[in-house]
């Protein structure tokens, strides 16, 4: 089987607060990680060469910093990495991004299954593996939560909807996302440490990737930020005072009012 | 193309460094300097008193309008049944629409819909398509045939619930027609100006709220969350065209195949559509301890939630998870037991008519959005209210 | 203390940690009670690598040395000493093997142990413990082989471990120099397991009786030559006291750790208890301790992996001195925490009863200082 797995590097934590006398955003020296839904992905993908043999490639459409992440992500069983990172592909929307990573994808030779995680901690849309798969022309089975079995020729896939979760089927080559009920990522290895400071990561720009310079980045996103505030949130509550059970009391006295009770 | 500091207007006085999420802003030299990996968020310009940092778009030249008139909804459907979220957008586009002086159009893909109903919640056109094919929702069949009806009819605006369903194939359809999507949308609103619609999003699990716009790309595309917007009242005096769009079945083909549905019967009282939840955080302390809250949530005739952290350790299942990656609710009352109130858990339920929270520490940010709160040990409250409500 | 470890020693000081933190600490308690062996995070090791450290490059093993192994067995053992034994006594149960098998031996056994196939070592018996030469199990030639009778008292791995490097007399008359050592596999016909014991402490490691009934072995799988049985274990215990130290050392650390985050919240006359000076006179005693320790397990390591011929007493006093510090410290680190120390809620009452074990076995602290006696002597303290 030859995997391919999308990562994005982000900011360790979003709790990016705000400082109310400032503005300000209060930050602190926040370490970049894999997107945790992504090390799901990676771990589905390197269990699949586990199991039937091949290689699982990583790749990614970030900073010069993402090369980091690649090691990381070789460390923890990924036999190959390409960053692909360029100017041009900053401000990219998920339409900007599926187009870089597809032309990376295509680049990279025979697949027989992209695999993403489901959606970002920074982004939060979901969107660049389904948009990915249309652009790769290969199906789509979305928010899987197990593969119950994978063929050369096919796969069986569950999927998590609000009822409850189907079993899709579909033919090889397809793009899956996967959650996080999927698996339990593996720590990495003293070995897979070792190979990851070898190796070598070939970095793509738009020229050797051969992408059109119209569709990548800012230039080939249809939207645009034009504003970022932060929420506000105004302290409404009745906190109640006084012994605990006088508090209780006038909490169901509110309730009762409201006609919830 | 890009960003870059206006070193004229810059001053070197340091406003923007904190404003970056990215920590990609510093002083050198008396000047700013942004490094590697900016992503052209924009966080960084309103605080700069002195609007020295530029970031370049180049204008898109296609011409955006091209004739594209309507707000369309994707009315999601199950077993013939409408989805609540389909309502919600009706009301929502029904709004969006009046200021645009334009037609709703709902476009409905399944067997046996009611589609006067759509009408009667805003609707001025039903786009149905009725075909058992479609019962189960395939995303090959939604996708293709959604994209053929966009093509035709050409709408400006489509909204779409941002279910499972939803964020699988709507993006799908976007890639398609070459145009942009925002996802999860929490507030909609049209520049008039312009003609176009302003989304507005959560990002970084809802600390930051970004408004994003479409500027060429027809249609503009957004996923809503469920239980953002209110679902209205139906007027069936409304009057509305039921236009039955013949599905080719010998065109539009599935690749993947539905092999079988299992339903999540774990809940005696289902999450989404509880009036009365009663939900418990890390606080809890131990699995045991959900034992206390389901026999305050059936005293209440509650359904059971969970914040995130109970549900990563395993002692609770996913699917009474509230929050950023689980549910968005929207109950009468909702009971937060042990809970701090992360950004993520709030944009499950803060929007809940009432909200009580029950925690020791007084600087939880759970207060923030609570209409009543207790700051107490939950081990002693619960108990209380438990015996309290059995004894009225 | 910045003791300058390699970028290597820092990789696996770093993974030994991260696997502890993320796997042994959520069931540490658990196993402890249940006094269950702990399978799942034998598993998470051997596939981190972890028992590649200690077995040689040639046989899947990432060659790493006595300094290496301590790193690992120090980060387990903060966390759960009981955990941390398993994989040192499997590290134990190989240096026999490591150090005078043949070819075909290391061949055979090193890269399933490498992989995390784990061992274990068998000398002490009923009659058998400070005195090691008072062993009594018998290696009798017959044909095909060599046939062990005799009992083995508390073998840590016993009934888990796959592979067991058994010492046993094949000739009676010549006491200690008669002994040879032997591998065993589990399964094995006339190799049984005795109950398991119940312990004090380091309750999540295995430790049985080993009883051999008529146990044939072929002659291949004798180790070295007969009669150099002891010559070989007195190396080998030699090699492995620093790891001991390691453990000694882990769990002081652990207990420190858990002090101090105990007295900086713990409020009494209207302030933490580590404000008082009384308390930081003891938490300060026992961070020195603890830091001596550590620096003497570490120098004890290098004089071994530096190639030196001769390193017992470096050893032994690293052993001794870093397991005396681990009842000190462990027991004034449940006394500071008061109350708390005492309860199974708060994790130093356990701590304290592993680091117990680490002044008696591997050679006792008594039987240590002796031999360290006498090499003093014989040196005429010379330093």
């Amino acid at each position: 089987m030859n995997v391919v797995v999308c990562l994005k590097q982000v900011p360790g934590t979003t709790d990016v607060k705000i400082d109310p006398q400032t503005n300000n955003l209060i930050r602190s020296g926040i370490p970049n990680i894999i997107n945790p839904f992504d090390t799901y992905a990676l771990e589905e993908g390197v269990r699949i060469k586990d199991r039937c043999g091949g290689k699982v490639t990583v790749t990614s459409m970030g900073p010069p910093q993402a090369e980091q992440m690649l090691r990381e992500a070789i460390s923890l069983g990924a036999d190959e990495a390409v960053l692909l990172s360029d100017r041009e592909f900053a401000g990219a929307d998920t339409w900007a991004t599926a187009y870089t990573l597809a032309v990376a994808i295509k680049k990279l030779g025979q697949f027989d299954i992209v695999i993403c995680g489901r959606q970002t901690l920074d982004g939060d849309t979901g969107q660049v593996g389904p948009e990915l798969a249309e652009m790769l022309d290969i199906p789509l089975v979305a928010y899987v939560s197990k593969i119950e079995e994978l063929t050369a020729q096919r796969i069986q896939a569950r999927r998590m909807i609000d009822e409850g979760h189907e079993v899709i089927e579909s033919p090889l080559p397809v793009v899956i996302t996967v959650t996080k009920e999927i698996n339990v990522p593996r720590l990495p290895s003293l070995r897979g440490i070792a190979r990851s400071q070898s190796a070598v990561i070939p970095v793509w720009n738009t020229q050797q990737l051969g992408a059109d310079p119209s569709k990548v980045g800012l230039t080939g996103s249809f939207t645009k930020v034009v504003k970022i505030f932060f929420p506000q949130r105004v302290c409404q509550a009745e906190v109640f005072e006084g012994e605990l059970e006088a508090q209780v009391d006038r909490l169901l006295d509110r309730l009762k009012s409201a006609g919830l009770i | 193309m890009g960003i870059r500091i206006d070193l004229d207007k810059c001053t070197g006085c340091g406003a923007c460094i904190s404003s970056c999420p990215f920590g990609l802003l510093e002083i050198k030299d008396d000047k700013a300097l942004v490094k590697e990996g900016c992503t052209l968020c924009g966080a960084c310009q309103s605080p700069c008193a002195f609007e020295a940092i530029i970031i370049e778009a180049p204008a898109k030249t296609a011409a955006a309008d091209a004739g594209h008139r309507g707000v369309w909804v994707f009315v999601e459907q199950r077993d013939g049944k409408v989805k609540n979220v389909a309502y919600e957008l009706l009301a929502e586009g029904r709004k969006l629409a009046d200021s645009l002086k334009t037609e709703v159009g709902a476009v409905c893909f399944g067997h046996g819909i009611d589609g006067a109903s759509l009408i009667a919640h805003g609707a001025d056109k039903v786009y149905l398509v009725d075909s058992p094919d479609f019962v189960s929702n395939p995303e090959d069949l939604c996708t293709t045939q959604f994209v053929n009806l966009v093509r035709q009819y050409k709408p400006e605006i489509v909204l779409a619930g941002a279910t499972p369903l939803g964020r699988a194939f709507i993006p799908r359809v976007a890639a398609i027609l070459k145009t942009g999507l925002t996802a999860d949308c929490t507030g909609l609103d049209i520049d008039l100006e312009k003609r176009l619609l302003l989304q507005t999003r959560p990002t970084f699990g809802g600390n930051i709220m970004a408004t994003i716009i479409c500027q060429s790309g027809r249609p503009q595309m957004s996923t809503v969350r469920p239980r953002v917007f209110k679902k209205g009242v139906p007027d069936k005096t409304r009057q509305g065209q039921i236009i039955k769009v013949d599905f080719d079945k010998a065109r539009i083909t599935s690749r993947t195949k539905l092999l079988s549905f299992v339903e999540d019967v774990s809940e005696r009282v289902k999450l989404d559509e509880a009036d009365i939840i009663v939900s418990g955080g890390r606080g809890l302390g131990k699995p045991e301890n959900f034992a206390l809250l389901k026999e305050l949530a059936g005293v209440l005739g509650a359904a059971l939630g969970s914040s995130r952290p109970p549900v990563d350790e395993g002692w609770i299942p996913y699917s009474h998870q509230v929050g950023q990656t689980g549910k968005t609710v929207c109950p009468k009352l909702y009971i937060a037991c042990g809970i701090s109130g992360s950004v993520q858990h709030l944009a499950g339920m803060q929007t809940s008519e009432i909200i009580v929270a029950i925690n020791d520490d007084p600087n939880a940010p759970i207060f923030e959005v609570a209409t009543y709160g207790i700051v107490g040990d939950l081990f002693k409250v619960v108990p209380m209210l438990i015996d309290k409500l059995k004894n009225r | 203390m910045d003791y300058f470890l390699t970028e290597q020693q820092k990789t696996i000081k770093n993974l030994a940690r991260r696997i502890a933190e993320e796997k042994i600490l959520p069931v540490r308690a658990e196993l402890d009670e249940k006094e269950e062996f702990p399978w799942a995070i034998m598993k998470e090791l051997a596939n981190a690598d972890m028992f590649r450290v200690f077995v040689p490059k040639e046989y899947d093993g990432l060659g790493g040395g006595c300094l290496e192994l301590a790193l690992v067995v120090e980060e387990l053992s903060r966390i759960c000493s009981g955990v941390a034994v398993g994989y040192a006594a499997t590290a134990l149960g190989s240096f026999t093997l490591i150090g005078y098998g043949t070819e075909e031996q290391k061949k055979k056994y090193l890269p399933a142990i490498a992989g995390g196939k784990l061992a274990a070592f068998a000398l002490t018996e009923p009659t058998a413990g400070s005195d090691a030469g008072a062993i009594r199990t018998t290696a009798d030639k017959v044909e095909g082989g060599y046939a062990l009778n005799g009992t083995k008292q508390f073998i840590t791995n016993g009934g888990e471990a796959d592979i067991y490097t058994v010492i046993a007399l094949t000739d009676k008359s010549k006491g200690p120099r008669g002994a040879s050592a032997f591998l065993v596999e589990k399964g094995t016909p006339g190799f049984t397991f005795g109950k398991k014991e119940k312990k004090m402490g380091i309750r999540a490691s295995a430790t049985r009786e080993l009883v051999f009934r008529n146990c044939v072995v072929p002659e291949t799988n004798m180790i070295d030559k007969p009669g150099r049985g002891f010559i070989m274990v007195m190396k080998l215990l030699d090699l492995s006291r620093p790891g001991v130290g390691a453990q000694a050392v882990g769990v002081a650390q652990g207990a420190l750790e858990a002090a101090v985050a105990y007295t900086e919240q713990r409020i009494q006359f209207g302030q933490p208890l580590a404000n008082l000076p009384v308390v930081q006179d003891m938490l300060a005693e026992m961070a020195i301790q603890v830091e001596a320790a550590r620096a003497l397990v570490y120098a004890a390591a290098r004089v071994v992996d530096s190639g030196a011929y001769d390193y017992t007493e470096s050893s032994a006093m690293a052993k001794v001195f870093a397991s005396d510090v681990a009842m000190k410290v462990t027991t004034d680190a449940v006394q500071v925490c008061g109350g708390a120390g005492y309860m199974k809620d708060y994790p130093l009452e356990k701590m304290m009863r592993d680091a117990k074990i680490t002044q008696i076995y591997e050679g006792s602290n008594q039987v240590l200082r002796n031999a360290i006696a006498n090499d003093l002597r014989k040196r005429k303290a010379k330093a």
